[in-house]
């Protein structure tokens, strides 16, 4: 009798707990939020504002999937995490996506179990020292003292960098990237190394941003992006597709001003009138109101957009849009079509 | 009143003697809490089975194998980035060792001397000591080791300040003595060199530590058989420096001094006391030093005043009331809890990470969990490492908690 009990509660927990991991869109609809793990705080790609709000880059991503999902781009619980907790908070469900420049590598794909979306951000590993510290090249590092954030693939590039170019280093491990900060500052390490928009970031919070360099030298290729559990491709879809259909939009000439007018009836061009739901049913295929995408843009804008108010050359942080131009303006940023 | 002395009669066995017989009660309660306890385990163990992670990952200890890939500051064995998982693992418990170590011997000294005047009949240093022991065994280890980390990497000089300008002229500070540089990446210190011959005076200093026991017990033979005070400290310094100066001159000086140089960043050579372990060390130290100081003043207490006056009225000095009559019995009670004092600052030591001290918790149960995933074969061998590292200490400490012991002839 108590054993049947036993088996039937073992039973219940195992159905409950496959039914979190299979469909997350429905979960997601049931809560009326989603959960979406960002990090402790970056500025320009996730923090919270004066008023608490998280604002930046990677949490308009997390906008843009409420926003198509659910049709309020508030409807995010913000989670912040840690390099170290991220992939755990994802792998347990407390988080149903994670939009935190966090790295594409292979063994996060397959053996970590799992699905990196699309790229928002192509980056590379660069090295910010102290402008006094007389140093003009990476490869003049020999013997240095190097802050690093630990759980992280710049972690694991700073080893072989030196290693393959026959240099010595001190590593001073650390949690997050604002003690990082505190300690380059403190002159506790010489060299402070993570992803350059990171670094532009922070260096752009400093007191005196020009006491510090950037080093020519990009040591890895960083291609960021939101990532998901393995094994809910739906799930995997929608996130994909509201990430594509921000970077669509900017191509097609869709922003934030102009959706509303551009989705109230079907234009001239087929390609705009699909992505935003006046043709076609491309809102029933992913499981969404034909009107997903147009919340997604009319959210938070198209990629330029998201990208020139967070972290753009017109903000404090400064980044030029280089490899994360369209692919039409020389850079990397490019979607499949929406057909 | 026969009836009284009647034989119980011979009933056969009632399913109610279970709860109502005194003979059977606590088999029945015993059993219901071993059932109990067997099925929250099943119940914990099925659901990790059933865990949607688990299933998918599984468990496999195969990638303590494979290159760790990431570096490690503070390295008492060698090791690259070429090495394994496991010997990162390794590396980082010889780390939590040696902080533990250094924080036991620490935490003892600074227990000991507090406790101590924490009974002196001087009113200021009492309340001195009162003073020590409520502020930090009440305010949390974690908070001490940051605080202490914070102001070491603010307060000591910048190691900026120790470089050598580029133009060729002298660098704002020199090494204390030509030795020592207290700076915010770190305090360097000179390092022992050996020659092949060192061995030698490193051999005779140890046979000089163990000539130290033996003049110390052979004292203490002449005190109990013949009532005769042996002189022992003067002795036993002597005996501890002359035969290993000796050795050293003989030999040439086999035993060298590096002092640290400065390089193009920071020191070369000598030995570097990073910030992470000063903090670790110091902040462990002086809060476990806290709770010590209260065992040896309950200890001192415990032994009753009855014992320092007869010990004193057969002529004793103070001194020697202390070392032969008190703290012999004081011991008895100072050792069981000074034992879990020390199973606390090892497992303590896994606070590292705040500082980036990279012990166990910080390459094993840090770096590499976090790199492969590997989050439940992680926890499980860090668990392993530490429930070893404290039955160690434990079973050594009861070990010389035998030797005080009170010995009933």
């Amino acid at each position: 009798m108590k054993n049947s009990v036993l088996l039937g509660t073992l039973a219940f927990a195992g159905l409950a707990a496959a039914g979190a991991s299979a469909a997350t869109l429905d979960d997601v609809k049931a809560r009326g939020t989603l959960n979406c793990g960002v990090t402790t705080g970056v500025p320009g790609f996730a923090e919270p504002d004066a008023n608490g709000v998280w604002q930046g880059f990677d949490v308009a991503v997390c906008r843009a999937v409420a926003a198509a999902v659910l049709g309020d781009a508030d409807a995010v619980t913000f989670v912040p995490t840690t390099g170290k907790t991220r992939f755990t908070a994802l792998a347990s469900g407390e988080i149903d996506m994670l939009a935190r420049n966090t790295t594409w590598t292979f063994s996060r794909d397959t053996d970590l179990k799992f699905d990196f979306v699309g790229v928002n951000y192509y980056d590379g590993q660069g090295f910010m020292v102290p402008a006094d510290l007389g140093v003009s090249s990476a490869t003049e590092l020999d013997g240095a003292t190097v802050c690093i954030q630990t759980g992280t693939t710049t972690e694991l590039n700073l080893a072989d960098y030196f290693r393959v170019n026959g240099m010595s280093y001190e590593p001073v491990p650390i949690e997050t990237g604002a003690e990082a900060v505190q300690q380059y500052l403190a002159g506790a390490c010489d060299v402070y190394t993570t992803d350059r928009s990171a670094l532009a970031a922070q260096r752009a919070g400093f007191e005196n941003p020009d006491d510090s360099i950037l080093l020519p030298e990009v040591v890895s290729k960083e291609p960021l992006g939101p990532l998901v559990r393995h094994g809910d491709s739906e799930w995997a879809d929608i996130v994909r597709w509201t990430l594509n259909a921000l970077i669509s939009a900017e191509e097609l000439g869709v922003t934030q001003a102009n959706v509303e007018e551009m989705g109230s009836a079907a234009g001239d061009n087929p390609e705009v009138n699909r992505l935003l739901g006046t043709e076609g049913e491309l809102g029933a295929m992913i499981g969404l109101d034909a009107s997903w995408a147009k919340n997604a843009i009319a959210a938070v804008g198209n990629y330029g957009e998201v990208f020139d108010t967070n972290i753009g050359e017109g903000t404090a942080i400064g980044l030029a849009r280089g490899l994360n131009a369209q692919y039409t303006d020389g850079g990397l940023i490019y979607s499949p079509p929406f057909r | 009143m026969t009836t009284m002395t009647d034989p119980p009669k011979a009933e056969g066995f009632r399913i109610g003697q279970l709860i109502n017989d005194k003979r059977y009660r606590s088999y029945t309660f015993q059993f219901i809490a071993l059932v109990l306890l067997i099925l929250s385990f099943g119940w914990l163990i099925n659901n990790a089975m059933n865990n949607p992670i688990l299933q998918r990952v599984g468990i496999d200890f195969g990638f303590l194998s494979d290159p760790a890939g990431y570096d490690i500051n503070q390295q008492p064995i060698e090791y690259t980035s070429q090495s394994s998982h496991l010997r990162a693992a390794i590396i980082g418990a010889i780390n939590t060792l040696i902080v533990a170590f250094l924080a036991c011997v620490t935490a003892t000294i600074f227990g000991v001397i507090a406790g101590v005047l924490r009974l002196s009949n001087n009113w200021i240093i009492s309340k001195l000591m009162a003073v020590y022991v409520e502020m930090f065994r009440n305010i949390p280890v974690l908070i001490w080791i940051i605080i202490i980390f914070t102001v070491a990497a603010n307060t000591f000089p910048p190691i900026a300040e120790f470089r050598i300008p580029r133009d060729g002229s002298d660098a704002e500070r020199g090494l204390l003595f030509g030795m020592f540089a207290a700076t915010n990446q770190g305090v360097f210190i000179p390092r022992l060199v050996f020659e092949s011959a060192g061995w030698l005076v490193i051999g005779t200093f140890l046979a000089s530590i163990v000539g130290v026991f033996g003049l110390r017990r052979y004292a203490r033979h002449k005190l109990y058989s013949e009532g005769r005070i042996v002189p022992v400290l003067w002795p036993s310094i002597a005996l501890l420096i002359v035969p290993t100066v000796l050795m050293q001159l003989l030999l040439g000086s086999p035993v060298g001094v590096e002092n640290p140089e400065m390089g193009r960043f920071r020191f070369e050579g000598g030995f570097l006391m990073r910030p992470s372990l000063i903090a670790l060390w110091f902040a462990l130290s002086i809060y476990t030093g806290a709770f010590i100081a209260e065992n040896v003043r309950a200890g001192i207490l415990a032994v009753s005043k009855g014992q320092t006056e007869a010990a004193a009225a057969l002529g004793l000095r103070p001194g020697r009331v202390m070392s032969l009559v008190v703290l012999p019995q004081a011991l008895r009670v100072i050792i069981p809890p000074l034992i879990s004092q020390y199973l606390n600052i090892t497992k303590n030591t896994s606070l590292a990470i705040a500082v980036g001290y990279m012990d166990l918790t910080g390459t094993l149960g840090g770096i590499t969990l976090n790199q492969t995933g590997r989050a439940l074969e992680c926890v499980l061998l860090l668990m392993a490492f530490y429930l070893t590292f404290s039955l160690a200490i434990s079973a050594i400490m009861n070990v010389y908690n035998n030797s005080v012991a009170l010995k009933e002839r």
